[in-house]
């Protein structure tokens, strides 16, 4: 099977998200990659040494520098004439792209995999926010797919050989325009890429006190900030902290859930984590049944304490 | 201007799924059932867009069993003006979905459809994307804020990293994120009323949609159970446990 592998990046570099669609894609057969953006030729050189690449797919026009799924959606159409399965990761990139293109392909998209497994186009994928997984078979003649990036190692940044081939533009579709974006900048590890994540619940009151308290433990640990959907909604911090069901899909080396109980929208976000650190004041809150190791009392004198002796 | 709103029936958020013991899906007899989360939101903007005055027609529309119907009559009761069902006792996927919304857009000319961007069942976001590219319109994902501005609709979109604003033509497909409203409650008079809003029953045929599952479904499992640790009793406990595990 010929896979095209869709490479997320900012026209400057390669992002993590894509390391884990290249090793989903491995499993399937030959792994081609689709770099679609305006100056990103860089992207190209550094996406062709992943280890396992063969072609990668240039498409360098103006129309498709926020990767705009109305644009964007007619190249990998095209690319698809000569490949069996577009793959993306599951980032709000490839959920927005890989539809469009599985709807004009006239597939059904398996969103989300988990793994590839034995015989062909099957795969396992979370459904009711991973409280049951589905073996799926799919009996379409090409395959779309968004990859899980938790479920899948990193292909290496290096080793690969790929050879970069320009591909004609499919143009602007004049459907859509891109108007601003608004990105955190921030020294801190990306969520969905830190080894270790500490994230803060309701418990921590209001947005100073979520900096006072959490923040300071991050930094010594140099770990990103995640937090719950409660402490989103009442202001804390950003939505694209969220972690959870509908936020991010985290599984870091470590996670530190302080002052979160533990509803099953938020363990639907973090609970792949390889230790989960749980600090809580009650003692019955859920997140304890999935901690590995668990502090009850108050954490606004365990967290500082912890910051200090660590 | 109308706006199709697209609504499901799923289990009850607040419903923790049991998967059942032959591996044939979820269960959901007897589990209470509701509007999906998403899609409520998306109702409920349709009708702030109507009471901004720039809309003139709500209709909600459902794929699925007779009793969808429930969920259509919260829709109505909620603010929406009409409503279709598409009876079908059959899993109807994401791509058969869009193929009978697409239909339905081309019957009733929308200069909006708003939808929620997932359902919490079989968790796909994909109906949204797909009806846009059947449709050959923009679409607005992921959506924050939806402001009409002449001919065209803002959508702010919840992305990774941050938010990012994309300006579309209508006719325009925007799907809801969780932060782009709280969905008002039905009051008991407009539960009333709604009884006696127009509900229009149809068929995948009356379409003419294939909705012949593409998907196979082979097993459904419960995930792997993480085993709870241990509390330790301070915060020097806890540091040695760290510094054991290579954390700290």
């Amino acid at each position: 099977m010929k896979t095209l592998v869709w490479v997320e990046h900012d026209n400057k570099t390669v992002k993590d998200a894509t390391l884990a669609a290249v090793t989903a894609a491995g499993k399937l057969g030959e792994v081609h990659l689709l770099v679609a953006g305006s100056g990103c030729a860089a992207v190209a050189d550094e996406a062709a040494k992943i280890a396992g690449v063969g072609k990668v797919h240039l498409a360098d026009d103006a129309a498709f520098e926020h990767a705009l799924a109305e644009n964007v959606a007619p190249l990998v159409v095209d690319l698809m004439g000569h490949h069996d399965a577009f793959i993306c990761p599951a980032t709000t990139t490839g959920k927005n792209i890989a539809p469009r293109v599985a709807a004009l392909l006239d597939v059904m998209q398996i969103s989300d995999i988990l793994s590839v497994e034995d015989g062909d186009k099957t795969f396992t994928r979370p459904i009711y926010a991973g409280n049951a997984i589905a073996t799926v078979t799919s009996s379409d003649p090409k395959l779309v797919i968004t990859v899980r990036g938790t479920a899948f190692d990193k292909a290496e940044t290096s080793g690969g050989s790929g050879t970069v081939e320009a591909v004609a533009s499919t143009g602007d579709a004049g459907l859509s325009t891109f108007v601003s974006s608004e990105i955190a900048k921030s020294e801190r590890p990306e969520l969905t890429s830190a080894k270790i994540i500490v994230s803060g619940g309701r418990a921590l009151k209001d947005a100073e006190t979520f900096q006072e308290v959490i923040i300071p433990l991050a930094d010594k640990l140099n770990a990103g900030v995640g937090a719950s959907r409660a402490a989103v909604d009442a202001g804390y911090v950003p939505n694209d902290y969220q972690v959870g069901q509908t936020g991010k899909i985290v599984a870091p080396e470590a996670y530190f859930a302080i002052g979160i109980s533990g509803a099953i929208q938020h363990l639907a976000g973090m609970k792949d984590s390889k230790v989960i650190i749980a600090i809580n004041k009650d003692e019955d809150a859920p997140i304890f049944q999935v901690a590995d190791i668990g502090l009850v009392g108050d954490l606004f004198k365990i967290v500082p304490e912890l910051t200090e002796k660590l | 201007m109308k706006i199709l709103v697209p609504v499901k029936r799923v289990i009850d958020y607040n419903v923790k799924p049991r998967v059942k013991a032959d591996g044939s899906g979820v269960d959901l007899a007897n589990v209470k059932m509701s509007m999906n989360p998403f899609d409520e939101i998306a109702v409920e903007e349709a009708i702030r867009i109507k009471e901004a005055g720039k809309a003139d027609e709500i209709i909600a529309v459902s794929v699925g069993p007779a009793k969808a119907q429930e969920t259509l009559r919260t829709a109505l009761a909620m603010g929406a003006d009409r409503a279709i069902l598409v009876e079908t006792d059959d899993t109807v996927e994401p791509l058969a979905v869009a193929k009978i919304l697409k239909a339905i857009a081309d019957e009733e000319q929308p200069g909006l459809i708003m939808l929620g961007k997932q359902a919490i069942d079989d968790d796909s976001n994909q109906t949204g994307q797909m009806l846009a590219a059947l449709m050959g319109r923009p679409q607005g994902t992921f959506a924050n804020t939806v402001e009409i501005d002449g001919g065209s609709v803002i959508v702010k979109r919840e992305i990774d990293g941050g938010l990012e604003t994309v300006k579309l033509t209508m006719p325009a497909i925007v799907t809801t994120d969780l932060r782009l409203n709280e969905p008002r409650y039905a009051s008991l008079p407009n539960i009333m009323k709604a009884k006696k809003k127009q509900l229009d029953v149809k068929s995948p045929a009356d379409f003419g949609v294939d909705t012949a599952p593409r998907l196979t479904t082979t097993n459904v499992s419960e995930p792997p159970v993480r085993q709870a640790g241990e509390k330790v009793a301070d915060v020097d406990a806890m540091v040695a446990k760290l510094k054991a595990l290579g954390i700290a």
